[in-house]
């Protein structure tokens, strides 16, 4: 039975890892960058949630504001400090302003909230479901959780397949020139890019600090970084793969906390990474990409 | 101008300069005891993160890459060379051969990680490898944090579970106890030994950077398809220079290691953000400059500290509060700031039409 | 006498797509060969697969009798081929005299720990390549611009930096990817006085690529043209581009 829970406590992490994963597989594959404040906006969203709602906001509007907020914050991003460098010289100026981003959101958090932990009240309102004679509960955020990502994964399974501005995004992501040509506003899809992405990255603040509710400015960087092995293990670029890698690394993850050891938890995490890129760069369903010359 | 002498010996010669003189200064200021015992306390932490800057320059300066596991190295240096010094305590008793051996030792171990690692990772490019180098000081940290190993007369004991299960006999004693690190350990860096690894970190990468290995080096940064067609083999530079900043960083940890009596790894000294304030002090320094590598973690630690301490002396002053207070704020702001400056595209080329402009005009 | 270069039957496809099928060409040492086309013709693949960046499907590759064909763009190099980029490629943040001193890698070694204490090889090594630098920079006239950093070059310049470059790997043969490519037709006149001087001081094998006509005309010896990935036209110079199918395909406007 404790491995079922174990199980079911993976998938719901790793659902949220999946809705991270998201935001970084879409950016890296269109903007061909890696954004390392996704996991910063988390934070954010998660403390917009948590103030609407301390201020008697019931749950739904407030996780409705808190997409809202993140969605323009991501856009606001990316205007300031991403597109002035999309060009440069050297791929590592916006990965060095990147951070610097995530940086400034951990450290504007910290002078606005302080570093204590903010106990975050749970916007799920789900009962839980008691299984196998109340020996095994699967709570109301863990369905919430996985229902949602699930229902992501589709959603934008189908806009990007199904939509205008979801085929540009095709485009600008296999050739931002040609795009360009085709009359497609790069600027713009990107833009969209980032904005779908920091809107996810709000959902995900939120089940994940319904699921853990503890608030800091520091919440949202390690399940970023994580959410991006997540996207690297499922093949970065790839909306299916980044659901599957988000999957696989909670199971990976509570499962080695479980029977190896709760302090290794992280270097394993992280040692898939390093194995899934020394046996399969590309990842699960990832595709090579060849270098001009 | 000195004849004979190239632009960047010139310079290096001037770093050199700049880090002998501020040698000098400090140690008279501690000698006629101008200097707080504050700012006294942060003469050897500087050290540290010049070695650091240096070493971390050398990857994303020169090979233009990016490490977020320079924390991993650093870690790996410090407990590596305090294990030595723990281990060896009563064998070996003259306290400058020991250090200097744990110093080696520091960073040859940090050299063989920075290798290992290395191999896997820098068939990756950009965003990867940094965040693969930063898992890579995460889970260096984790490791750390469930190794015990202690020793008695049968010999060593080694587990990765807890005390209780080395079995040590009566006589044995702790090294490595897992989250509460190394303890007891000799206090050996001193400002003058921080100073002189300081200065022998610039000379290598100096000389490294200015030989057919760094010329290997720069290659490979700024054009790796051109690299490659002048036959240099990209995985045995971008190997060396990862090694060779792997091997400084450990040295860095050394010095680190040796200036505390307890040794923990925890994620403010050894975790990931670490690795990102070692990258602030490069950016702010300059990407690519040593010199600046070498200033910008003294203006921002010792200088700045001290200025924002006398103001603070002469009023209460808000603004100066808030600065001192949100540091790490006022950080994130300005190098998003250099780096929009000047790595954005259009300042670049008008920087560059300028800079030959000027250069030209000289020439004739 | 062999040829520097033998090529037979050389393809490669991308996905469906036949880039370059069956193209063989033989050089003469000392040659001026010119290899024209339209674009998307396959020229640059071809480069690509003779300089190793692209692993032929079939084919041989023969550089001065030995058998090349596969072999890794280190190794190419190592045995004699060496290149200049359609789109620039320096190392726009080293000087223009590292850029060259850079290129002789592999023909003036000393080791890490020469290079850190300074020995006397490397000194000796160090000004040798020095004074090879300042001598192949005089040839393309950028003996001036040594210590200046490639990136901040005019566009011109940059083209004769990188032939330079190119150069001093010591090559047996040389591939020039459309060197007059954006300049004028002053630059360019001075550029083909250049190639002409080169292939003469160093006695240089040279596989051009080239859209400017006036160039191929005024220089090469013999033409390969090719289209859709296939020779078209192969031969001397004034004969081919007397070729009907070639004036139809190329030059018919």
């Amino acid at each position: 039975m404790s491995f079922l829970r174990n199980l079911i406590n993976g998938i719901s992490l790793g659902s949220v890892y999946a809705i991270i994963a998201l935001g970084y597989t879409m950016v890296y594959g269109i903007a061909k960058m890696l954004n390392f404040a996704h996991g910063d906006v988390i934070m954010v969203g998660a403390y917009v949630v948590f103030v609407a709602m301390s201020n008697t906001m019931p749950a739904v509007p407030a996780v409705l504001l808190s997409i809202v907020i993140c969605t323009g914050l991501g856009i606001l991003i990316e205007r300031i400090a991403y597109r002035p460098l999309r060009n440069a010289s050297s791929p590592l100026a916006v990965l060095i302003t990147a951070i610097g981003v995530s940086y400034l959101l951990q450290n504007l958090a910290l002078l606005i909230f302080g570093s204590n932990p903010k106990s975050f009240a749970s916007v799920v309102n789900v009962p839980d479901l008691k299984l196998a004679g109340g020996k095994l509960t699967i709570t109301g955020e863990t369905i919430v959780t996985i229902v949602a990502s699930l229902v992501i994964v589709f959603a934008l399974t189908a806009f990007i397949n199904k939509t205008k501005p979801g085929q540009a995004m095709v485009a600008v992501s296999e050739d931002q020139g040609a795009a360009k040509l085709m009359g497609i506003n790069v600027n713009g899809t990107i833009a969209l890019t980032f904005a779908i992405g920091s809107g996810l990255a709000a959902i995900a603040g939120v089940l994940l600090c319904s699921a853990y509710p503890q608030l800091t400015p520091y919440t949202g960087s390690m399940p970023g970084i994580k959410a991006f092995v997540a996207a690297v293990f499922g093949g970065i670029g790839s909306i299916p793969g980044a659901m599957i890698g988000g999957i696989l690394l909670g199971v990976i993850e509570i499962f080695g906390k479980a029977y190896i050891s709760s302090q290794m938890a992280d270097a394993i995490v992280f040692a898939v990474l390093i194995i899934v890129l020394l046996v399969k760069p590309t990842g699960i369903l990832g595709r090579q990409i060849q270098e001009k010359v | 101008m000195k004849k004979g002498l190239s632009k960047t010996t010139r310079s290096n010669i001037g770093t050199f300069l700049i880090v002998i003189i501020a040698y000098i200064v400090c140690e008279i200021l501690l000698a006629t005891g101008t200097m707080s015992s504050g700012l006294e306390g942060l003469l050897v932490p500087c050290c540290y993160y010049i070695i650091l800057s240096v070493a971390l320059n050398l990857v994303v300066g020169y090979l233009g890459e990016l490490s977020l596991g320079h924390a991993g190295f650093m870690c790996v240096g410090a407990f590596s060379s305090a294990f030595f010094t723990r281990a060896v305590q009563n064998i070996i008793t003259n306290q400058t051969v020991r250090f200097i051996l744990a110093i080696l030792i520091g960073a040859a171990v940090a050299a063989l990680f920075g290798f290992l690692i290395g191999i896997p990772v820098l068939r990756l490019k950009g965003d990867y490898l940094a965040i693969v180098t930063l898992a890579f000081g995460e889970i260096i940290k984790n490791l750390v944090n469930v190794m015990y190993i202690g020793r008695d007369s049968s010999g060593w004991h080694i587990s990765l579970k807890d005390q209780i299960s080395l079995h040590l006999a009566a006589d044995g004693e702790m090294i490595l106890s897992g989250p509460q690190g190394i303890g007891r350990i000799p206090k050996e860096s001193s400002f003058t030994a921080g100073f002189i690894l300081v200065l022998i970190t610039l000379f290598i990468v100096m000389r490294l950077t200015n030989s057919r290995d760094g010329r290997a080096i720069m290659s490979i940064r700024d054009n790796r398809i051109a690299a490659e067609s002048i036959g240099i083999n990209i995985t045995k530079y971008k190997l060396m220079a990862f090694t060779v900043s792997a091997a400084l960083a450990g040295v860095g940890g050394v010095l680190y290691a040796h200036n505390l009596a307890t040794l923990t790894a925890t994620s403010k000294n050894f975790g990931y953000n670490m690795s990102i304030m070692f990258l602030v002090y490069v950016v702010l320094g300059g990407i690519g400059s040593l010199r600046g590598s070498v200033i910008a973690p003294v203006v921002l630690n010792l200088l700045l500290d001290f200025f924002l301490r006398q103001i603070q002396l002469i009023g209460d002053n808000p603004v100066i509060g808030f600065i001192s207070d949100n540091r790490m704020l006022i950080y994130a702001i300005v190098l998003i700031a250099v780096m929009l400056v000047t790595w954005n595209p259009t300042m670049r080329e008008k920087r560059a039409a300028l800079f030959s402009k000027s250069r030209r005009g000289e020439a004739e | 006498m062999a040829a520097m270069l033998e090529v037979k039957n050389l393809g490669i496809s991308f996905g469906g797509l036949r880039a370059v099928n069956e193209f063989s060409i033989s050089i003469d040492k000392g040659e001026l060969y010119g290899l024209i086309g339209p674009n998307g013709a396959g020229k640059t693949t071809v480069f690509n697969l003779l300089t190793g960046v692209y692993k032929p499907d079939t084919g041989v590759i023969m550089l001065d009798g030995k058998d090349i064909t596969g072999r890794k763009t280190i190794e190419i190099s190592k045995a004699g081929i060496a290149r200049t980029f359609q789109n620039i490629r320096l190392f726009g943040g080293m000087s223009v005299k590292d850029n060259v001193k850079a290129a002789m890698h592999n023909h003036f070694v000393y080791s890490p720990m020469a290079g850190l204490f300074h020995t006397s090889s490397y000194r000796n090594a160090e000004a040798a390549m020095d004074g090879k630098a300042m001598e192949l920079l005089k040839v393309f006239e950028l003996e001036k611009d040594a210590d200046l950093m490639a990136v901040s070059l005019p566009y011109g310049q940059q083209r004769r930096l990188e032939i330079a470059r190119a150069l001093a790997t010591e090559p047996k043969l040389l591939l020039l990817d459309e060197p007059a490519a954006g300049m004028n037709p002053q630059e360019t006149e001075e550029l083909m006085d250049m190639i002409r001087f080169v292939r003469k001081k160093f006695d240089m094998t040279i596989l051009l690529i080239e859209h400017d006509m006036k160039l191929v005309s005024g220089i090469c010896e013999e033409l390969t043209v090719l289209n859709f990935g296939e020779i078209l036209a192969q031969g001397k110079t004034s004969e081919v581009l007397k070729n009907p199918d070639v004036i139809t395909a190329y030059l018919g406007e």
